[in-house]
């Protein structure tokens, strides 16, 4: 009994399963909410499930000039470091395996998909694929750090580096959440280039380098890699909803994941919102303004998060 | 930093027809730019010495397919002018119509390719849903939604009642309205304005050095506009202004199509309210006595110039084409090299470029330094020969 409910929650909810089948509906919603906004019809729901069996079922072609192992085993290394981040962030009750400074953990596997998206670009070798690479490091640096920031505030004011201790933290104290206004919309913001979404969908621009750093992937690998884009956004969505909208705000149990679904539908509404309001940016622009304005932004909530602590003692 | 090559087609996402754009790469930055033609040529000029003069109307229309009335209407001005037929005055009314109407299908296309190049695709799903209005007008009046037919030799082929008039008039209505829109949008949107200023600069000298023409050269600061500097069809009886923008880019280009789809609106409400009455097409023999005729036409994306050589047959001795896009693609060169990586496409997609119009074919001997000339039966034979090679034989067709 000690193994099966831990193993439950690993495969079935709130794990691998379930990630993927929210992950992919949230990808549907996504689409279908643009679709809306742009006066489209948009897909039928079951399309993002039935473009990933159909990936699955495809022939897998490695480039010659590939690193043929490396080039295999980054799409599961992407979808494994998110799957991982899961477990720190809580869902429907505290986290699955909760630590102190797990709130660093996150981020820092969420980094990892990251860096598989650019060793995939660059073992890839062909041209697109190169410049795709490029921009997906040259673009980490750019939201990293507002991310981080972002977060960090939040993480000072409840006194604890523990995901599911500041979603508590915000629980029982309501009234500061919209104090984190700047914070959040910063995160969001930061979030989107994380995502590579427009405007920030720089280093796969079709218009410019076909498909950046995926252009030589085909069949099961890319389908992997598109479903752990899309298992990051559930994450995303996750780590946002803990660190400033106070997690499961004190329910439990079924009205708990109905918290967390609403919740996440709503940052995916925005982070649609985002997406069809704007013209892609240059990848110059992009680090002009994260420097420029996001981190700032993301700095003065660090401040203000400072300030309010030593108010409230 | 290393120079990577980066091939821009002739199959590429950002294209609409093959064509080749080979781009040196330092980092982001573009060093240096070549553009090669030659993937579409369609022989246009050659079929059409094979046609008669009816026949042709429907091949030259479809030299391209946005702008299919610009290259029949400056067609049948040759074959009119070497014919010497009077066509009425209502014909030309209706052929000055259908251009107009056309390049509000054509500028609203423009809008589109152009924000879905930098990535907007709202206005881009927005400026194809309001293009439909206009294609249902040409639909209601010609019967088809781009290859419209409507010209014919001595005039044209459908007349247009007073419902059809009032239907067209209501739709403008709608599109005038989106079209303030769209003007606030492309002028006032950060990402829109970050994307297009400063962009693909293309100064006025260097316009005018490298021929280029329609909005390119316009928003250049080039006030060039056939329909103002040699009125053709109906345009000296029409009120308009010739629209110029002075920041020689991409935006530049842009506000220059907006506001001329303003100009158009105005021109197709005065065309529509001023329609002459009387017949709507005259006879012309089939055979035209031998002569040259060589007109130019405000197509819109630029010039259009067709010269035509009648040798007394019913079919043509010789027609050429000299498309919008062969005069602008010499600037694009210019204006991509020392840019960004991000900006190629929307360069190329701002001087609206229709490549299948543009295309010519030579053959190239590098170790002799110079182009050779080759005869049907000899092409004939390399095609042969080149399918052979693939497996495919054709000898006995």
């Amino acid at each position: 009994m000690e193994i099966t409910l831990p193993l439950f929650y690993l495969i079935i909810f709130p794990g691998f399963l379930f990630l993927a089948v929210y992950g992919l509906w949230l990808q549907w919603l996504d689409r279908k909410l643009c679709a809306v906004m742009q006066n489209r019809v948009g897909p039928p729901w079951v399309q993002p499930y039935a473009d990933f069996v159909k990936l699955l079922a495809k022939e897998v072609i490695v480039p010659d000039a590939a690193e043929s192992g490396m080039f295999r085993v980054l799409p599961f290394f992407a979808m494994a470091a998110v799957m991982t981040a899961l477990l720190c962030i809580p869902v429907t009750g505290a986290a699955l395996f909760p630590f102190q400074g797990d709130m660093v953990a996150v981020i820092y596997l969420l980094t990892i998909p990251t860096v598989t998206f650019f060793l995939a670009g660059w073992s890839s070798t062909s041209p697109y694929s190169t410049v795709g690479a490029m921009r997906v490091l040259t673009q980490l640096f750019a939201y990293e750090v507002p991310l981080m920031l972002a977060l960090i505030g939040p993480a000072i004011l409840a006194g604890t580096w523990r995901l599911s201790g500041i979603a508590e933290f915000f629980s029982a104290h309501p009234a500061l959440m919209p104090a984190q206004a700047i914070g959040f919309f910063a995160a969001l913001i930061a979030l989107q280039g994380k995502l590579e979404r427009l405007p920030f969908d720089i280093p796969h621009a079709k218009n410019e380098i076909v498909g950046g750093q995926f252009t030589e992937y085909s069949g099961r690998l890319l389908g992997f890699f598109n479903l752990a884009v899309d298992m990051e956004l559930v994450v995303g969505a996750a780590l946002l909803n803990a660190v400033f909208l106070g997690g499961q705000n004190g329910f439990t149990g079924a009205a708990a994941a109905a918290v967390f679904l609403a919740k996440t539908i709503a940052i995916t509404f925005l982070l649609a919102l985002l997406k069809s309001l704007m013209a892609r940016i240059r990848i110059e622009q992009m680090i002009n303004f994260c420097w420029k304005y996001l981190a700032p932004a993301a700095m003065a909530q660090v401040a203000l998060d400072i300030y309010l602590k030593y108010r409230l003692g | 930093m290393s120079k990577i090559t980066i091939p821009l087609g002739p199959q590429h996402p950002a294209l609409k027809e093959p064509e080749n754009f080979m781009l040196v790469l330092e980092g982001e930055q573009i060093s240096g730019a070549t553009v090669n033609l030659g993937y579409n040529h369609r022989g246009m000029e050659k079929a059409a010495e094979e046609r008669t003069y009816i026949q042709n109307l429907y091949l030259i229309e479809r030299v391209c397919g946005i702008c299919s009335h610009s290259h029949t209407t400056c067609y049948i001005t040759n074959v009119e002018e070497i014919a010497k037929a009077e066509t009425p005055k209502r014909a030309l009314a209706i052929r000055a119509l259908f251009g107009e109407l056309e390049r509000v299908h054509s500028h609203l296309l423009w809008l589109g390719v152009a924000a879905y190049e930098m990535g907007f695709e709202t206005l881009f799903m927005y400026t194809w849903r309001d293009r439909e209005q206009v294609l249902d007008c040409l639909e209601m009046l010609s019967g088809n939604r781009v290859h419209y037919s409507i010209n014919t030799i001595g005039g044209v082929r459908r007349d247009i009642s007073a419902e059809q008039k009032a239907e067209v008039l209501k739709r403008i209505a709608y599109l005038e309205e989106r079209t303030k829109y769209y003007v606030k949008i492309g002028t006032e949107e950060s990402t829109i304005l970050a994307r297009t200023q400063n962009v693909g600069k293309l100064p006025y000298d260097v316009a005018i050095q490298r021929g280029a023409v329609g909005p390119t050269a316009r928003a250049s600061g080039v006030a060039r506009d056939v329909r103002k500097d040699e009125p053709y069809l109906i345009y000296n009886e029409l009120d308009f202004k010739v629209i110029t923008h002075d920041t020689c880019d991409v935006f530049g280009r842009l506000v220059v199509r907006v506001l001329e789809l303003v100009e158009s609106y105005k021109m197709i409400k005065q065309i529509l309210n001023g329609l002459p009455e009387g017949p709507i097409a005259v006879k012309v023999p089939m055979r035209l006595p031998a002569g040259e005729a060589v007109n130019h036409y405000e197509a819109p994306r630029g010039e259009d110039i067709h010269y035509l050589k009648a040798n007394g047959t019913d079919k043509p001795d010789r027609v050429k084409v000299r498309a919008p896009t062969m005069a602008n693609l010499q600037s694009v060169a210019y204006m991509m090299e020392g840019g960004w990586l991000a900006d190629a496409p929307l360069v190329i997609a701002a001087i609206d470029p229709c490549m299948s119009c543009t295309d010519r074919a030579a053959v190239w001997d590098p170790k002799k330094g110079k182009t050779t000339v080759y005869g049907w039966e000899e092409l004939r034979k390399m095609g042969i020969e080149h399918y052979k090679r693939r497996g495919v034989d054709f000898s006995r067709l």
